[in-house]
Order: C-alpha cells, then sequence, then structure tokens
C-alpha cells in the first residue's frame, strides 16, 4: 500500500510511460505493414488487384496478406493504425486501474464503451 | 504513380509537423492538396483526412507521452463530451441544417482567433488562482508540464470545466456530422475556457482527436473511401512528420506557437463560414 502515498504527479507519469510504450509499439507495427506493402508495390510493380480496385473487407485484407498483395499490406497497416487510438484507450483503463485511481478507470471505461456504440452506430 | 507517392510522403511531412505543434488534423493542408492538386474525388480526400488525424495523433502521442507534456486525465475527462457529441451528430444528420452549423462554428473559430491574439497580448500564458476551481480538484484535472523552452517545471491550473465539456460536445457534434474541426474546438476548449497553458492544450488536443477520428475512420475504411495508394504514403510521412513536429513544439516559445494558431484559426473560420452561406 506504499504505492497510494506517492504524489499524483509520480503516478500519472507511469501511467504515460505505460500507454507510451505499448503506443508505440502499435505505431510501428502499422508503419512496418504498410512500408512491406510499398516495398512489395515497388519490387513486384503490382498492386495485387485489378485497377482501381483494394480490399476493404477485413476477410479480403487477410487473404492478401497471405499471398503477398501489395494493397492487402497497405490497407492492413492502415487498419492497425486506425485502431492505435482505441488500443490506447483500452491501455489507459489497465494504466489507471493498476495506479488505484478508480474514478478515472471509471471515466476511461466510459469513453471506450461510447466508442464502441458510436462504432456500432456507423455499421447500422 | 511513384511521383504521387513522393509527393504524399512529403505533404505528409509537412501537415504532420504543423498538426502535431498546434494540435489540429492538418485536413485543411491535406483535403486541398488531395482535391485540386492531385484531382481525387473528395470521398477519397475525407478518407485521407481522417487517416491523416490519426497519424498525426498517434505519432505524436508518443512523444508527448514520453515528455510529460500532455494532461492525460483532462483528456479522458473531456473526450467522454466529445464522444457523446459525435454520436449526437451521426444521429442529427439530416435533422439540423449543416449550413447552420458550419457559420456557427465558424464564428466560433474567427472569436477564438481573436480571443488568441488577445492572449497574446497579454502575454500571460499561466493561470494562478488563489482559489483553484473545485471541479478541476475533484477530477484531479490541475497538473503540470515541462517546458523545454523555459527548461522548467510548469504548474498550471485549469478552470470553467462545464464551459470546456460543452465546446467538446460541440466539437463532437461538428465531427461526427461534417467530419471537421476536430482539433481546432479541442485546442479552443482548452486555451480559451479551461486557460490550459497552450502547449499542453496542444498535445493534449493531439491525443484527443485520435479517439474522435477512429469511431470513423473504421467506417470510411468499409465503405471504400480509404485508397492505400493515397493514404499509406500519407501516413508513413505524417508519422515521420509528427514525431518531429512533437519535439519541435516543445522547443518553441509558446508565443510563437500562439501566433502561428492566429492565423489558421482565422482561416479556418472564414472557410467554415463560406462554405455555409454556399459560397465556396
Amino acid at each position: 500500500m506504499a504505492k497510494r502515498k506517492v504524489t499524483v504527479t509520480v503516478e500519472m507519469k507511469e501511467i504515460e510511460v505505460i500507454i507510451g510504450k505499448i503506443m508505440r509499439i502499435g505505431v510501428i507495427f502499422a508503419a512496418l505493414l504498410m512500408i512491406c506493402g510499398l516495398l512489395l508495390f515497388y519490387t513486384t510493380g503490382k498492386s495485387g488487384y485489378p485497377d482501381n480496385v483494394f480490399p476493404t473487407a477485413l476477410t479480403q485484407v487477410f487473404y492478401g496478406l497471405l499471398q503477398l498483395k501489395a494493397y492487402a499490406y497497405m490497407m492492413a497497416g492502415i487498419f492497425a493504425l486506425i485502431l492505435t487510438p482505441v488500443l490506447r484507450v483500452v491501455v489507459s483503463i489497465y494504466a489507471f486501474w493498476k495506479e488505484r485511481d478508480f474514478l478515472y478507470v471509471y471515466i476511461t471505461t466510459a469513453v471506450f464503451v461510447i466508442l464502441i456504440i458510436s462504432y456500432l452506430i456507423g455499421h447500422r | 504513380m511513384s511521383n504521387d507517392i513522393l509527393i504524399l510522403l512529403l505533404i505528409g511531412l509537412f501537415a504532420g509537423i504543423m498538426g502535431a505543434i498546434l494540435g489540429l488534423g492538418g485536413g485543411i493542408i491535406i483535403t486541398p492538396i488531395v482535391t485540386l492538386g492531385l484531382g481525387l474525388n473528395i470521398k477519397y480526400a475525407i478518407g485521407a483526412s481522417i487517416i491523416a488525424v490519426i497519424a498525426t495523433s498517434s505519432g505524436a502521442t508518443i512523444a508527448f507521452l514520453k515528455d510529460d507534456v500532455l494532461n492525460l486525465r483532462v483528456a479522458m475527462f473531456l473526450e467522454i463530451a466529445t464522444t457523446i457529441g459525435a454520436i449526437t451528430g451521426a444521429i442529427l444528420t439530416g435533422v439540423i441544417n449543416p449550413s447552420f452549423l458550419y457559420v456557427l462554428f465558424g464564428s466560433l473559430l474567427i472569436f477564438s482567433s481573436w480571443n488568441m491574439l488577445r492572449k497574446l497580448r497579454a502575454g500571460k500564458e499561466v493561470l494562478k488562482l488563489t482559489q483553484p476551481d473545485k471541479t478541476a480538484l475533484r477530477f484531479k484535472l490541475n497538473a503540470s508540464y515541462y517546458d523545454k523552452n523555459l527548461k522548467k517545471k510548469i504548474d498550471y491550473q485549469v478552470e470553467h470545466i462545464p464551459a470546456g465539456l460543452s465546446i467538446m460536445f460541440g466539437a463532437g457534434i461538428a465531427s461526427g456530422m461534417l467530419g471537421i474541426g476536430s482539433g481546432a474546438f479541442k485546442v479552443m476548449a482548452l486555451d480559451n475556457a479551461m486557460r490550459m497553458p497552450l502547449k499542453p492544450a496542444s498535445a493534449t488536443s493531439n491525443l484527443m482527436m485520435g479517439v474522435t477520428a477512429a469511431a470513423s475512420a473504421t467506417v470510411y475504411f468499409f465503405n471504400g473511401s480509404i485508397r492505400p495508394d493515397v493514404a499509406v504514403p500519407l501516413a508513413l510521412g505524417i508519422l515521420v512528420g509528427a514525431v518531429l513536429g512533437s519535439r519541435i513544439m516543445q522547443l518553441l516559445p509558446s508565443k510563437v506557437i500562439r501566433g502561428i494558431f492566429i492565423p489558421v484559426l482565422l482561416y479556418l473560420g472564414l472557410q467554415m463560414i463560406l462554405k455555409g452561406t454556399g459560397v465556396i
């Protein structure tokens, strides 16, 4: 319980470091997928799809990855990038919980739930 | 084709640097270049802009978290209002006349540009209340940041939390309905209403705009608005730019950042009013 005594600032710094590390992993992962896609595009000279066509469903992207299609890697990278802010919210819930800051565990969870609702509304 | 990719990388680099410094999404730079410069359909420009917002946000946030510039609690607290606003905006599409919103939000931006000018002249960056705001204390929103330009840690307070929440709700509606202005309104709430110093305000705005954009980005992803040959080079350029921008921002004096803001907000506001009144 010694941890309860640390000041708010120190506690906050720890939370930020955890979230920062995970964010970095997420962003690097997304960037690597995109770079792979660009390299495939340049080395093969092909997108892997007919003109003006690119995969938009996750299953299409997944099969394209297995077949080493350039556009599939690029779209997978973009999708991973879109998920990084969501990842940040999820990790924040955990980080606040670890620091026993329950007020902010509730606030962050609320943000996450609202995000999911808005996602569902967007996909009606 | 490969020429376009190089151009997009460079545009991204520039948009990322500016976006990270100001806490804006970079849509103002991306949309005109993609539509006018590359002659792409507006649908793909919107898709590219939303990816630009997320890339700027995620790229800049890494450095801002590490260097302890942003305020995570303020971000989370206000994000409740933005995300609810975004849902409201999505539901209200077709109920409220978008022209009205464009003019309303445009006027707000011009007002906030004028406010920035006033603050620049007054030269007072940090709020010092003798009696700390009660809501700010209750939600632990007062904090500190390390200013690399002044080379010292700066303790700051925030106030007018309900006003900040209301603006953020409005910002959510704007981005849900019109898909614009996510960053500008966040800086407005944090700087104008809550009186947070500009650097943490801009850094916190950077963090928040990614979350607001993520929900609508999946919609654009699945409906085919995001073209890989446009979005990928742009995103890669922006990621590098945002990492650089988030470092540059910390070294700049707050006055300079404020100086850049004034014309940018004025331009954004005018652009929105002209759009709302049907001139452009």
